[in-house]
């Protein structure tokens, strides 16, 4: 049938299997909104406040489900608005297609209203990107990139259209959704190696990132520690990867990691990582990180093989079907002395942890364990709270916990909830600080349109709490400029948006406002009031090593603010 | 250190150029020598990159190349196992005093002469990198006015060609 480029564009998005998209409407991309209102039976389109919010709401649709998310908006600044919420999911690699529109082919490069080269902007933050250059070309385009985002290390795929491609109109039919490329194993001979010096290993530490969560190679993981009789670490990015409570689990890995996590892989010899790619948080001082250790390396992608740490083995290829391969080669430990060391590890660490009375950090942590549900999608913002949480928050499902590890975005969390719940169809959750929630706010008016469930809970301290731990221990206390103290009332604001909310300054209060906001219809804001000076511990102070691990602070006296 | 040449075949597409060295630009490549050129393929370019750097460079430079879509085959480019060269523009003083030392040089290299005026002389030198260089350094002596290189473009020996995979 013959179709206008605007009607092929959400016709290849149903026929591709999307049954939501976000966007922010505006001139260059009206076409596609007159398609979007004809087809809004068979697709739902959600409002946002701001394109930012819609793409970190399309990223979050995307982690939860790991199917990709899609996002729409118009030329000129809508475009722009996506570069935050596009460079968020290339770091953390994940799928997701953005759609702009842009002035017709013929006003191109002439500085037309609203007009901005976006893809050369969204160059070195997607994984590829198009301009469409005719009607015809319109439908495969879109086809191809949804393979490619789903394809080995997805990522984001931007396509731009001209706006007389949305009006052109050609024969369309419609095709089966595309599927990834075939996923491949590494090869024979790697593994091989690998599983020879991994058979000699007598302190083995697994240790995953979101890779795992990607291939869905949690049952391999799990067999292959049993196998080794090794301890498990994850990182930032692999939490709710297996569930937070199995045995061998020791918890994240890193500058804020669990201590007997950090400990263990600090003292193994032989480290078998999977899906990670050993960022600077990570590791700390790469010339003191993991000295002892003989490093296994697995990846789907090929150039984080060897990038910022040598490996003894690295191979290219997909987990679940490279561990298949591995685990029947792999001898049945039994390592009685590791096994004590990791059982030391871990008493060292229940003496390091938080205990205190009171409504601290982990303590509302633990309440909000007592509320989560085992599908539950928990978003954070970055920071302090986004640190509290990865520690002391358990799952039981993965894909539960959506979190923005590479980049780092504050404002992520608000747009990345109500996406979660759009692809969960549960109740989602937001962990953020009062700075964080500030940026991106205005999607309270999104979550009270749409009536999404959604759980806000704003650690409170009125200070950037992250920069301030920096400043307080790096820059002798010098607070400059991470001292909110905003006026802002939390409560009030939810209720002008037309959501419900509730103020805490006690575990009892706490637990109350959490009572009421997992039995509300809608968004519900938790002001939850903590102390100002409350550090995330453990810290490996940057470029540090392990001996360098911070566990306790004494702020003292003589403060700036 | 080493240096090292790698050839590129990549979909001849708009902007692809662009894609390729935006890549080596944020990732911080240290390219000595690019060029583009056609193929015997009207829907393939072929690109001949030129860097230098220590092995783990070359393998991230390859490996990051293999990651954009753009690119169906790269080759690494044996110093060996491959033909090499380059085309130089030269264009210096024409005065009585060098006007003979310029030309021995020129003939002793094969350098053909393209543009012969009573105050310039263009010449054209096809070579290896290093001939190239080894000539710009005499014509130093003389004076130089201006100076074009293509960089390096180069086919791997006998009947094996970077086209293995299809497109």
């Amino acid at each position: 049938m013959k179709l206008s480029g605007s009607d092929i564009i959400v016709r290849t998005l149903i026929e591709q299997g999307v049954d939501t998209v976000f966007g922010y409407p505006g001139g260059q991309i009206l076409n596609v909104y007159d398609s979007l209102y004809k087809y809004q039976d068979e697709i739902l389109h959600v409002l946002t406040a701001h394109e930012q919010g819609a793409a970190h709401a399309a990223d979050g649709y995307a982690r939860a489900t790991g199917r990709p998310g899609v996002v729409i908006a118009t030329s000129g600044p809508g475009a722009t608005n996506l570069v935050t919420g596009i460079a968020t999911a290339y770091l953390d690699s994940v799928p997701m297609i953005a759609i702009t529109g842009n002035v017709p082919t013929y006003q191109l490069g002439t500085d037309s209203f609203q007009e901005i080269d976006i893809t050369g902007i969204t160059l070195p933050i997607t994984k590829h990107n198009y301009i469409v250059g005719s009607v015809e070309e319109l439908a495969d385009t879109i086809r191809e990139a949804f393979r490619l985002a789903a394809s080995g290390r997805p990522g984001p795929v931007l396509i731009d259209v001209p706006k007389d491609i949305q009006i052109a109109s050609c024969e369309y039919t419609p095709q089966e959704p595309v599927s990834a490329e075939p996923r491949r194993p590494a090869k024979d001979i790697r593994i091989e190696a690998a599983a020879e010096c991994i058979n000699q290993s007598q302190r083995p530490f697994i240790y995953f990132g979101g890779g795992l969560i990607n291939s869905e190679a949690q049952d391999e993981l799990c067999a292959l520690a049993e196998k080794l009789d090794a301890p498990i670490g994850c990182s930032l990015m692999g939490i709710s990867g297996i569930p937070t409570d199995h045995p061998r689990f020791l918890g994240m890995q890193g500058m804020h990691g669990h201590y007997a996590s950090s400990m263990a892989m600090h003292r193994a010899d032989c480290i078998i990582s999977l899906g990670v790619r050993f960022n600077d948080r990570v590791t700390g001082n790469r010339a003191k990180f993991a000295t002892n250790a003989k490093i296994i390396h697995i990846d789907v992608d090929g150039a984080e093989l060897d990038k910022t740490v040598n490996a003894a083995h690295s191979m290219r290829g997909d987990l679940k079907l490279t561990l298949q391969k591995l685990l029947p080669l792999l001898a049945q430990k039994k390592l009685p002395e590791w096994r004590r060391t990791i059982e030391g590890l871990k008493f060292e660490e229940r003496q390091v942890t938080d205990s205190r009375e009171g409504l601290t950090p982990r303590a509302a942590m633990l309440e909000l364990n007592k509320f989560l549900g085992e599908n539950t999608p928990v978003a954070t913002d970055v920071g302090q709270h986004q640190m509290w949480a990865a520690q002391s928050l358990s799952f039981r499902k993965t894909r539960r916990f959506i979190s923005s590890g590479g980049l780092g975005t504050m404002g992520f969390g608000m747009g990345a909830a109500i996406g979660a719940s759009f692809a969960s169809k549960e109740r989602a959750v937001l962990v953020t600080g009062d700075g964080g929630f500030g940026m991106c706010l205005n999607e309270l008016a999104t979550a009270v349109t749409y009536k999404v469930p959604l759980v806000i809970l704003i650690m409170n301290n009125g200070v950037l709490g992250m920069v301030r731990q920096w400043q307080t221990l790096f820059f002798d206390k010098h607070y400059s400029n991470t001292v909110l103290n905003r006026k802002t009332d939390f409560v009030a604001l939810a209720k002008a948006f037309g959501a419900d909310g509730a103020s805490a300054s006690t575990v009892e209060e706490l637990n109350k406002a959490l009572e009421k906001a997992f039995s509300c219809d809608g968004p519900f804001v938790v002001d939850c009031m903590i102390d100002k000076d409350e550090f995330v511990l453990p810290m490996l102070p940057p470029g540090g090593s392990m001996d360098d691990i911070i566990t306790k602070v004494d702020i003292g006296g003589d403060q700036d603010d | 250190m080493t240096n090292f040449t790698v050839a590129v075949l990549v979909r001849n597409e708009f902007g692809v150029l662009n894609r390729v060295t935006s890549m080596f630009r944020r990732r911080r490549f240290n390219i000595s020598s690019l060029t583009v050129s056609e193929t015997e393929v009207p829907e393939l370019s072929r690109i001949t990159v030129s860097s230098s750097g220590l092995e783990t460079d070359k393998k991230q430079l390859i490996n990051q190349l293999y990651k954009l879509p753009d690119v169906c085959s790269i080759k690494e480019l044996d110093i060996v196992e491959s033909v090499s060269c380059e085309l130089l523009l030269i264009k210096v003083k024409n005065d009585p005093e060098s006007r003979a030392d310029v030309r021995d040089a020129a003939q002793a290299f094969g350098a053909k002469t393209l543009d012969y005026t009573r105050d310039s002389v263009i010449m054209r030198l096809t070579g290896t990198s290093r001939e190239i260089d080894a000539f710009i350094d005499l014509m130093r002596d003389f004076t130089i006015l201006e100076i074009c290189r293509t960089g390096i473009v180069s086919l791997e020996r006998g009947s094996d060609t970077i086209r293995r995979t299809d497109l």
